[in-house]
């Protein structure tokens, strides 16, 4: 689409008398064509962009725990302090959110306003859910005195799953402000975007929690 | 998979006038159905204590994950080739390539440090610090 909007432009290049003046408001209309053509898509891409640079701050973080996953100081490992029945069950949770907000998107593509808030509350109730017993397995290793201040290995696994919880709050909370905008004004093109836009941040954080069950959860009770 | 899903998929963009995927109801049930599989396999794995060599174990689970992550990319996040001109999958590969980077090299690193400053091995510690 870019490249003959660009052909069009040379195009127009050999009919103008040699003055740079009066091409110039040629330029300016294809131009601005071409802004116009992009209203959607720079949002997509550019959103895809952020998460790529957030997929690099995981990768930060990834690789802190990584380094510092057996530096225990005399403290609790893994295979004290990890209960797989609850990390299983927030790997449902989330499986499960990412489908339904599947099912949400595909309910917005057939334009049904109702619907789609309905997978949407769904999919906030799970990611609500899912980080509800994350605190709940947060709260009880504090209690056994498994705090991040007790070993290295510790601070890291607190960092990591911390962090990936604290973007499931925040995409929870998005969810809410999207019930609310399309309640208000239906699905408006810019509703639908920003639903694109979030829909890939859910996913994107089901990506994340594959890396975070796989490397601290159950590479951590392996080894 | 991502051909078959690509192709039904087109259509219903330009039908639509979207700019990007939204997939289609089959792509999230063959997404799901496979991250059911590729999830319960390494869970089995550790929580049965199936294998009793830890090594093919690691390297199961971890396999597992890569084709998960594989699947959840192509199924529910729709890259593909076609995509805003390609430049999805593309600053997805660039992505991919430095993040296994970071963490492979942080990690290979951070285990010959300390392989080579184990206590004892060095006695002018000090010393040798500038």
């Amino acid at each position: 689409m870019t490249t003959t909007a660009i052909a069009a432009t040379a195009g127009t290049v050999p009919d103008r008398k040699g003055s740079a003046t009066p091409s110039d408001p040629t330029f300016y209309v294809i131009e601005a064509e071409h802004h116009d053509h992009g209203t959607q898509s720079p949002t997509a891409l550019g959103f895809w962009i952020y998460l790529m640079s957030d997929a690099l701050l995981f990768a930060t973080i990834f690789a802190t725990y990584g380094v510092l996953s057996t530096s225990f100081a005399g403290g609790p490992t893994p295979r004290d302090i990890f209960e797989l029945e609850l990390v299983a069950l927030n790997t449902a949770i989330l499986l499960v959110s990412s489908v339904t907000f599947g099912f949400g998107m595909l309910a917005m593509e057939r334009g049904e306003t109702r619907r789609t808030q309905l997978w949407l509350a769904i999919t906030a109730l799970l990611g609500a859910a899912f980080v509800g017993v994350e605190l709940y397995e947060f709260g009880k290793l504090i209690a056994e005195g498994a705090t991040p201040q007790r070993s290295g290995f510790l601070s890291a696994f607190f960092a990591l799953v911390g962090m990936h919880g604290l973007h499931v709050t925040i995409g929870v909370g998005w969810i809410l402000v999207m019930i609310v905008q399309t309640a208000r004004r239906g699905l408006i093109i810019q509703n639908r975007r920003r639903l694109l836009c979030l829909s890939m941040f859910w996913h994107f954080l089901d990506i994340v929690w594959i890396g975070v069950f796989t490397f601290v959860y159950l590479l951590g009770m392996v080894r | 998979m991502n051909d078959d899903s690509g192709a039904t998929m087109d259509p219903q963009l330009h039908a639509h006038g979207a700019d990007a995927g939204h997939g289609t109801l089959k792509s999230y049930w063959v997404g799901f159905i496979l991250s059911v599989v590729l999830t319960a396999i390494p869970f089995w794995l550790v929580m049965g204590d199936v294998i009793a060599d830890s090594r093919a174990t690691i390297a199961v689970i971890v396999a597992c994950a890569i084709a998960q992550i594989l699947v959840h990319t192509l199924c529910f996040l729709h890259v593909n080739t076609r995509g805003e001109g390609g430049w999805t999958l593309l600053a997805y590969v660039f992505t991919a390539v430095i993040v296994i980077i970071t963490i492979a090299g942080s990690m290979w690193i951070m285990y010959h440090l300390n392989a080579n400053m184990m206590p004892g091995m060095i006695t002018g510690e000090a010393s040798q610090t500038p």
